[in-house]
């Protein structure tokens, strides 16, 4: 017995122990010092005059009113993306024409282009010295340095994430489904709401989720456009910063935290669904 | 519903895809729709079904064009390669969709709808599967659920776009006889595409073989077994063995060929080719032919003989290995084909297509 070497068996892809730790140690460390200390350190410092102190700074108007705006953009902004993304997806995706490639460069813009620039444009377009800008403030419409000037340097920051999530989901699934749904009698819009949205939506609440965040982490273009109107167009990530040069540190982190609070809901909010409606997701990708 | 189709054509760029369509298809009729990948059987399935468009031409249901109706008002019951199922919906929700899609005012009532699912549901024969998600079911059940989607709206015109293409062969053989079964129960007009002949000649009333965008042939299955119209069919027939022959008076005449038991051709005297199966091919002794066995091998019910001529050629040849006579390497032997066709050697010679496996090509060593 005692001359029969011992035999360890691994599979083809398991790495030596060594290996596997020294992974594992890696990716431990790489996601504790750039997502979990900051976190930590952010409610931290929130909490660094205690609970009285970090509440009392968020009642202030000016803290108020940050978050209303920062809510008020993302409720307006994140439907309208998330229409025009399913729009886009839709025409690129279920029709043939020529310049798709040109459109789906287009789509991408954003992901390249700096937001400040983005800011930039909006201003140069809709600004009281432009053509279109003069005019609507006159007319008493004013875009930049207000509520539509943010909405729209968010839409446009925010633009592909809908899109993005959605283009390949509906390029896998093809049109044979559509199609069935159509000689079977059903007018396109019923194809839209009974086969095609249910196809997507798993990848459209992603692309939500990602807008989401985005629309109220948006600095740079809302920095350009809304001209910092403390109390009037400083939106959450604004306000913060205003707060922090100010040495307010209890107010900026405390702020900073309810911003988190926030990202994290959504992703709280996505897991559940996700672990109600498991069976669902497996029987779409078997 | 008869179903007239004229000069129908279609590009995609400069692909030809259909090259000028001409079909007449009788109300309750089973057609197939036969030829090799590319030959535009399935684009002509779509343009049936409102899916796709032709660039010119005429498709009239009744006497009703349709090229002016969408797809939704055709009426029609399509079965996709694919089955595309919702995957959302449970098989009940995925065969009563038709129905419920309907506008209200002609929309059965709900229980009308159950009913009409239940009964569906027995004639296809799973009604333990109706609350199960097209994920759990397997092909042959996908199947079956997408014929019933597609004959709950009481199609006027049944259409099935390589209905068995992705099941194993034993499936196949069963859903090809339920499905002549049903449409014997239904009657309702129906087209299929396949590239499967035995599928086709099984299961179809009528065959249409299709290659590169034209009809080659319409025809039951001895029909275009016996008389293929062109060697494209010919050949797609599995006649891969063709030789160069002459014509005089209407026979075919060859060295080493005994052309007594094929017909005489109204053709006119000169060069032909001659188009024949492995398998309607006798072998006789004959010292004095060009031919000579040169490999024999057995696959228990069947010899495939190989037969060689002194400048390379092979041709072979499939011998029941139970009544045909014993043959032996090495020795020469007459051809004695049992059915043929001849084509003047110019048509043979343009008509491309594919040519399974041209053994007549010379292989010099």
């Amino acid at each position: 017995m005692s001359d029969i070497a011992q035999v360890r068996f691994r599979s083809a892809t398991e790495e030596t122990p060594l290996a596997r730790r020294a992974l594992i140690a890696v990716a431990v460390l790489g996601l504790g010092i750039l997502v979990a200390a900051p976190l930590i350190v952010v409610f931290a410092e929130a909490l660094a005059q205690g609970w009285a102190a970090a509440v009392a700074s968020l009642g202030n108007r000016d803290a108020l009113s940050a978050i209303r705006l920062t809510l008020t953009i993302a409720g307006i902004s994140v439907p309208l993306t998330a229409g025009f993304g399913i729009a886009a997806a839709w025409f690129i995706t279920k029709f043939d024409f020529r310049g798709k490639a040109f459109l789906i460069t287009l789509i991408d813009l954003p992901f390249s282009v700096s937001p400040v620039v983005a800011g930039l444009c909006i201003v140069l377009m809709f600004g009281t010295n432009s053509l279109v800008g003069g005019w609507l403030v006159a007319s008493g419409y004013p875009i930049v340095f207000a509520l539509p000037g943010i909405v729209l340097a968010t839409m446009f920051v925010t633009f592909p994430f809908v899109a993005r999530e959605l283009i390949p989901v509906m390029i896998e699934q093809g049109r044979a489904e559509e199609e069935a749904a159509l000689t079977l009698g059903a007018s396109g819009w019923r194809v839209f709401w009974t086969v095609t949205l249910p196809n997507i939506r798993w990848a459209l609440l992603y692309g939500v989720l990602l807008c989401n965040a985005r629309a109220m982490g948006e600095f740079g273009a809302v920095a350009v456009v809304s001209g910092k109107i403390r109390g009037q167009t400083a939106t959450m990530p604004i306000t913060i910063e205003m707060f922090y040069n100010e040495y307010l540190s209890v107010a900026a982190f405390s702020l900073a935290a309810v911003l988190t609070l926030l990202a994290l809901v959504t992703l709280l909010l996505k897991t559940a669904l996700e672990i109600r409606h498991a069976d669902q997701l497996a029987a779409l990708h078997p | 519903m008869t179903i007239a189709i004229s000069s129908l054509t279609k590009s995609f760029g400069p692909t030809h895809v259909l090259r000028g369509i001409d079909l007449g298809i009788e109300a309750g009729e089973l057609v197939a729709l036969l030829g090799p990948s590319g030959s535009g059987k399935t684009t002509l399935l779509k343009i049936i079904a409102g899916l796709d468009w032709p660039d010119a031409g005429a498709l009239a249901v009744d006497g009703q064009d349709w090229l002016a109706l969408p797809a939704q008002k055709r009426r029609i019951g399509f079965v996709f390669q694919s089955y595309a199922l919702f995957p959302h919906m449970t098989v009940r929700d995925n065969i009563a969709f038709g129905l419920t899609v309907r506008p209200r005012a002609e929309r059965p009532g709900k229980s009308v709808i159950a009913a009409r699912v239940d009964q569906l549901l027995g004639l296809l024969q799973i009604p333990h599967l109706a609350d199960r998600f097209p994920t759990q079911l397997s092909g042959g059940q996908r199947q079956r659920v997408a014929l019933g989607r597609a004959l709950a709206i009481e199609p006027s015109v049944l259409l099935l776009d390589e209905p068995f293409g992705a099941l194993d062969a034993a499936i196949r053989r069963d859903l090809r006889r339920w499905l002549r079964e049903v449409h014997e129960a239904t009657k309702s007009t129906t087209i299929f595409v396949t590239h499967d002949q035995e599928e086709a000649f099984e299961m179809a009333d009528r065959v249409v073989v299709m290659g590169e965008g034209r009809i080659e042939q319409i025809g039951t299955a001895d029909q275009i077994h016996d008389h293929p119209a062109s060697p494209f069919v010919a050949r797609f027939m599995g006649a891969v063995v063709e030789l160069p022959v002459a014509l005089r008076a209407g026979r075919v005449e060859a060295a080493g060929l005994d052309a007594s038991a094929l017909e005489r051709r109204a053709m006119a005297d000169g060069p032909a080719r001659l188009f024949l199966r492995p398998d309607a091919i006798a072998l006789e002794p004959d010292a004095a032919s060009p031919w000579v066995l040169s490999h024999k091998a057995s696959n228990g019910a069947v010899i495939r003989a190989t037969l060689r001529r002194e400048d390379g050629t092979e041709l072979p040849v499939d011998l029941l290995r139970h009544s045909a006579p014993e043959v032996t390497l090495g020795a020469a032997y007459r051809l004695r084909p049992l059915t043929g066709a001849v084509f003047s050697a110019e048509g043979a010679a343009q008509s491309g297509g594919p040519s399974p496996l041209p053994l007549l090509k010379e292989h010099r060593k």
